[in-house]
């Protein structure tokens, strides 16, 4: 019976789950203000229609996900990011 | 009690350097006019616009710092609505970490200068 398990081949070999742990860079690198001013830094919380990413994505923290919203929408009013776009990055 | 808000604002690319300037001057005089104190003024010069407005595609970006009342701030964005000149604005209260931020970042530009030198 044992001998029977060991022959299991697989087509593709089993996916070994290596959790990343996602971590919020603001809290990491003790940025307390997120600067509309800087569309280059605000590009990464955006995806390539220009829509903002969700927490579970970036792993930004709650009270760091508003400010770049706030900071994001500042951004698309000052024509620093465009409210629709395709490919952004 | 006074607060500090920063401004940015821009203007039409239809200008010419000497008048947007001038322009610029004319939102500087009416702050202080109205008691304001200006931190900091920066001038971002002609950017293109991520999406065209009034069919535009460049602008003149210019920010302005400053101490000013709240009373103030309606009576500048009045302002800002009647000058046909201004094609955006945005204007903010800046809490206690926008301060640190901002100083933080002209002392780094100021640094970066002395190097220069």
């Amino acid at each position: 019976m044992s001998n029977n398990q060991s022959e299991i081949r697989y087509l593709t070999p089993p996916a070994v789950e290596i959790k990343k742990k996602k971590y919020c860079r603001f809290k990491k690198n003790r940025i307390t203000y997120v600067d509309y001013k800087d569309p280059e830094f605000l590009k990464k919380f955006l995806n390539e229609q220009g829509k903002i990413l969700p927490r579970r994505i970036t792993g930004t923290s709650l009270k760091y996900q508003r400010k770049v919203a706030t900071a994001i929408k500042r951004a698309r009013h000052l024509a620093l990011l465009p409210y629709v776009t395709d490919m952004l990055k | 009690m006074q607060r500090q808000y920063e401004t940015v604002f821009i203007l039409t690319p239809v200008l010419s350097e000497n008048q947007m300037k001038e322009t610029v001057n004319k939102f500087k005089k009416f702050l202080t006019d109205q008691g304001a104190e200006i931190v900091h003024t920066e001038d971002w010069g002609l950017r293109k616009l991520a999406y065209p407005i009034q069919k535009k595609t460049t602008g003149f970006y210019n920010l302005i710092e400053f101490k000013a009342e709240p009373s103030v701030i309606n009576k500048l964005e009045t302002e800002y609505r009647r000058d046909e000149r201004v094609i955006r604005y945005l204007t903010m209260a800046m809490d206690k970490h926008a301060i640190e931020y901002a100083e933080k970042k002209r002392s780094q530009k100021e640094q970066t200068k002395k190097m220069e030198d």
